[in-house]
């Protein structure tokens, strides 16, 4: 398809713009402008939007197609969330109001949205305190990490390294290092919890703590979560909750109340917020009493007259993490979400998403080598090792899906399972979907044996072939205007 | 009753049967009773339409219908209906992250597109695909200069936005850098101070242009003075103002960032915004955060994909150049569909009338007995007053009479009590400006 560039013409506006009331035309000195306009498109309104809507018709979603990303929980968002964050009452709001003087009286609306929303994520974590600014999971896990490197140093410990098992998603060793840890890497055991004797031999009081996700990326619930955290508790270390899976357990189990000092959660994943291509996301942080006072500002506080103040006052505070209070947008539809939900609503959601991958994990069991071969969480881990061995690897699967208009599964991840594939479903997927899904994983199993071959040219539907990714990173044209390598 | 699970009684009893157990229960075998809950407390549920109430509800606890000239880096301007049209598709909201290309061609292509804007907006090589919000983006472009020169010691303009700066100063606190904050001259940036502290062992110099206090600035003899000691210079722009402003490629700045809230998205109480970057092409593999790259097909048609992953969490775990995975794809799909609306006339014109809304407000509030405007340096649509006493009484004292009156500096800025910053976005009319004037001479009265 072209480029909206491509398509420009001269002379051509997209939107109209008011004719200047004011009797001023301001000019600024040569030195301080700019020799040419920018040249962005010239195109109408209709250009624009038949261009992106037609761009939008490339994509599988998760309103069109079954998606069964695993880890990523691609369930449906529903749509009055968006009708809520669009409420103009709370979408023209202004970030520095409540940083005018009593500025709070100003956004109490907003305020309480925020004060409720910590309240409940803490009672479904079981964790004491939360902050809702961090603006992805990912920034989720450096303020957890900061929270608990204002831990040691706070209590004067010399600590230099954090724990991760191997299965864990590549943001823990990141965000663990961009805090300034070094990171030892646990294998996982053959059930695909993380070995405990592994853990022992390298637990040593240097450890500042451990990120554990919870069901991990293996789908797999660990038993031993209490005697792991009772380890790491006895070096003076800190379990960190990774809540990407959290969606598995609500209402089964509460990370707070099995040993883990801080959570982060995804309110993209859990709580039906929309994943928007790739953001933005939502990485709330919730803290036991151990970190609370070390929480970034500022924090929601409710006064005995039921009003709402923003409080700046910790001085054991990391400070100020994000710009303002969180992506509020995206909060208001997690917050719209567990409304409409309600408790038994929430541990319904996790109840069906684990079914789902049950019911997956059990019929695909005969075809696909599974990878660790117990009931599973929220996903359903395989490997196309018997595929492989027929020149068929999990990604031309994973092409063989697209063609029948299925997103695939994540596939080689997580690295600890050669030729992964990891199934998905989530919740709001009914049992129809999911038949035809293992269907056609199956007729991609008999098609490896009957016909190998095929699957290499494997999408032929979609508008573009497989995609030469080794030409795009040697050539690095990621601008249109910039010349050709 | 869960409106989002199509598992009826039936569906269940067939998939439990299906997998050889008696209940869901069963399926938790693994969370044994020690790990039960100790309480799980949560509100009844609600209908649709009962919780759309109650936001409404909610929504109306705020101060609404305030005429805003409250700025400070984020921006009332009009977000045009096609922006939100486009981005509430069910295609790109709810899809994610392009692992698989040949079913995400729309969103890489868009964010391709974005990228292009970028730089055609910034005069640079190359932008990645957004990060979240302008003060994480400059976060984010200081670790790599300081990546790019192996240095430890960083110059910051205090024209930068103070709301960057404290957040840098939290995330840094633990890693051994010098961090040194030069003061604001006559609104502009010190380059007296600047020349004295750079030398071999300095990572960076990070300016920003308009700075918070809406002064223009050109920038071009601190890169110079820089560059010559192998300093990375970094500067954070307001995206509306390089509608007409030299662009910072101009002047020779090696890493741009900025929030791109100002390129058709709602103020949202502070999020989801977007942080963009941009840069030379040979810093990009020290560029945190996705990337698009055009290539061709198996069949030689030009398509798009994520590139140079090899620096990302996801195959360099603890080596990564960030730990950022999710950024804000939606909101850089929104921004390239205002930019494109927009277009080559349409962002310079949008810049001028900002500038001549701003420069009219300033004239007309120098008029009102006891206000004081500098004009020493040019700014573009914002600028700073002095009232005869404290900026936080007067603009609380404004608010109910309908204005969100500026942001006063005293916040930030120990000494700037009595200032006022004032913004004046394409939306203010001659009629608003005028009333404005005409109340805060009241007020002052």
């Amino acid at each position: 398809m072209k480029l909206i560039f491509e398509k420009s013409v001269s002379g051509r506006q997209g939107f109209k713009l008011p004719v200047s009331d004011v009797p001023v035309q301001a000019k600024i000195a040569d030195r301080f402008l700019r020799k040419a306009e920018a040249v962005l498109p010239e195109v109408s309104e209709l250009d624009v939007v038949r261009h992106f809507t037609q761009l939008s018709q490339l994509n599988f979603s998760v309103d069109a197609n079954f998606y069964p990303l695993g880890s990523c929980t691609m369930k449906y968002n529903p749509k009055f969330t968006e009708k809520a964050a669009g409420m103009p009452g709370f979408a023209e709001l202004h970030p520095l109001l409540p940083q005018l003087k009593g500025g709070d009286r100003y956004v109490q609306g907003a305020l309480e949205v925020l004060y409720d929303t910590e309240k409940w994520l803490c009672e479904i974590t079981g964790m004491k305190a939360m902050t809702m600014q961090p603006l992805a999971g990912a920034h989720g896990e450096l303020t957890g990490i900061m929270l608990l490197a204002a831990y040691h140093q706070a209590k004067g410990n010399k600590k230099k390294y954090i724990i991760i098992p191997d299965s864990a998603h590549g943001t823990n060793p990141a965000s663990a290092a961009v805090a300034g840890y070094e990171i030892i890497s646990v294998p996982s055991d053959k059930n695909g919890g993380m070995d405990i004797d592994k853990l022992k031999a390298v637990l040593t009081d240097e450890v500042a703590g451990l990120m554990m996700t919870c069901p991990d990326t293996h789908g797999v619930f660990n038993s031993q979560v209490s005697e792991i955290a009772r380890l790491i508790h006895s070096v003076d270390g800190i379990m960190y909750y990774d809540g990407a899976n959290l969606n598995a357990t609500m209402g089964r189990c509460r990370p707070g109340d099995v040993g883990f000092d801080v959570v982060h959660l995804n309110l993209h994943k859990t709580f039906g917020t929309p994943h928007g291509g790739g953001g933005p996301g939502s990485g709330p942080v919730g803290v036991g009493e151990k970190l609370e006072k070390f929480l970034p500002i500022s924090r929601v506080l409710k006064r005995a007259d039921n009003t709402f103040v923003l409080d700046y006052n910790y001085p054991d505070s990391i400070g100020y993490i994000a710009s303002f209070y969180g992506n509020f947008a995206i909060i208001l539809r997690a917050y719209a979400y567990m409304l409409l939900l309600g408790g038994d609503g929430l541990k319904a959601t996790s109840d069906h998403a684990v079914l789902n991958a049950n019911y997956i994990l059990t019929r695909l069991k005969k075809y696909y080598q599974v990878a660790f071969d117990r009931i599973c969480m929220h996903d359903c881990l395989f490997s196309a090792s018997k595929q492989t061995e027929r020149g068929v690897h999990a990604i031309d699967i994973a092409k063989f899906l697209i063609d029948q208009r299925i997103h695939p599964p994540t596939v080689y991840f997580p690295l600890t399972v050669k030729e992964a594939i990891m199934i998905e479903p989530t919740e709001t997927e009914s049992k129809e979907t999911m038949d035809v899904f293992i269907e056609a994983m199956i007729k991609a199993d008999e098609l490896s044996k009957s016909d190998p071959h095929v699957f290499h040219a494997m999408p032929v539907t979609m508008p573009i072939s497989r995609p030469d990714e080794t030409k795009a990173a040697r050539e690095m044209n990621v601008n249109f205007f910039a010349p050709r390598a | 009753m869960n409106p989002y699970i199509a598992n009826t009684q039936t569906d269940v009893r067939a998939m439990l049967d299906a997998i050889g157990v008696k209940s869901v229960d069963a399926l938790f075998v693994d969370i044994k009773p020690e790990h039960a809950p100790k309480s799980f407390d949560l509100p009844q549920g609600l209908s649709e339409f009962e919780v759309m109430e109650r936001l409404r509800l909610l929504a109306a606890k705020n101060t609404g219908a305030l005429v805003p000239f409250i700025g400070g880096g984020y921006y009332d301007h009009y977000v045009p209906a096609a922006c939100s049209a486009i981005i509430s598709r069910g295609e790109f909201y709810t899809a994610y992250t392009p692992y698989q290309p040949e079913c995400a061609q729309g969103t890489l292509q868009a964010l391709f597109e974005y990228q292009s804007s970028i730089c055609a907006l910034t005069g640079m090589d190359v932008s990645n695909a957004s990060l979240y919000d302008g003060g994480t983006a400059l976060y984010e472009a200081m670790m790599m200069a300081i990546r790019i020169t192996g240095r430890k010691k960083v110059i910051m303009d205090g024209g930068v936005s103070p709301i960057y700066r404290k957040l840098i100063k939290s995330y840094t606190h633990n890693l051994h850098f010098e961090f040194i904050e030069t003061p604001v001259v006559h609104g502009q940036s010190d380059r007296v101070a600047m020349a004295k502290l750079i030398d071999k062992d300095t990572a960076a110099v990070i300016v920003q242009n308009p700075n918070f206090f809406g002064t223009i600035d050109d920038h071009s003899d601190i890169v110079e003075k820089a560059h010559a000691a192998g300093v990375i210079v970094v500067s954070s722009v307001y995206p509306v103002s390089l509608g007409l402003l030299k662009t910072p490629a101009e002047m020779g700045v090696d890493i741009v960032t900025g929030e791109g809230q100002s390129l058709g998205l709602p103020l949202n109480f502070g999020g989801p915004y977007l942080g963009f970057m941009a840069t030379r092409k040979k810093f990009i593999r020290q560029m945190p955060g996705r990337i698009v790259g055009e290539t061709v097909d198996a069949d030689g048609r030009r398509c798009f994909v994520n590139t140079l992953q090899a620096r990302e969490q996801h195959i360099r775990r603890e080596k990564a150049t960030s730990n950022i995975c999710t950024n804000v794809a939606l909101c850089a799909v929104q921004a390239s569909v205002f930019m494109s609306l927009l277009g080559r006339q349409g962002f310079r014109q949008l810049a001028q009338l900002n500038l001549d809304k701003a420069e009219f407000a300033r004239e007309v509030l120098g008029k009102v007995p006891g206000v004081e405007v500098k004009r020493s340096s040019p700014t573009f649509n914002e600028f700073t007053v002095r009232l005869p006493k404290d900026a936080s009484d007067v603009v609380e004292a404004m608010i109910p009479r309908g204005f969100a009156a500026g942001f006063p500096l005293g916040r930030y800025y120990p000494g700037m009590e009595n200032y006022l910053l004032v913004a004046v976005t394409e939306k203010r009319t001659r009629a608003e400006i005028l009333s404005f004037a005409k109340v805060l001479a009241e007020v002052l009265r």
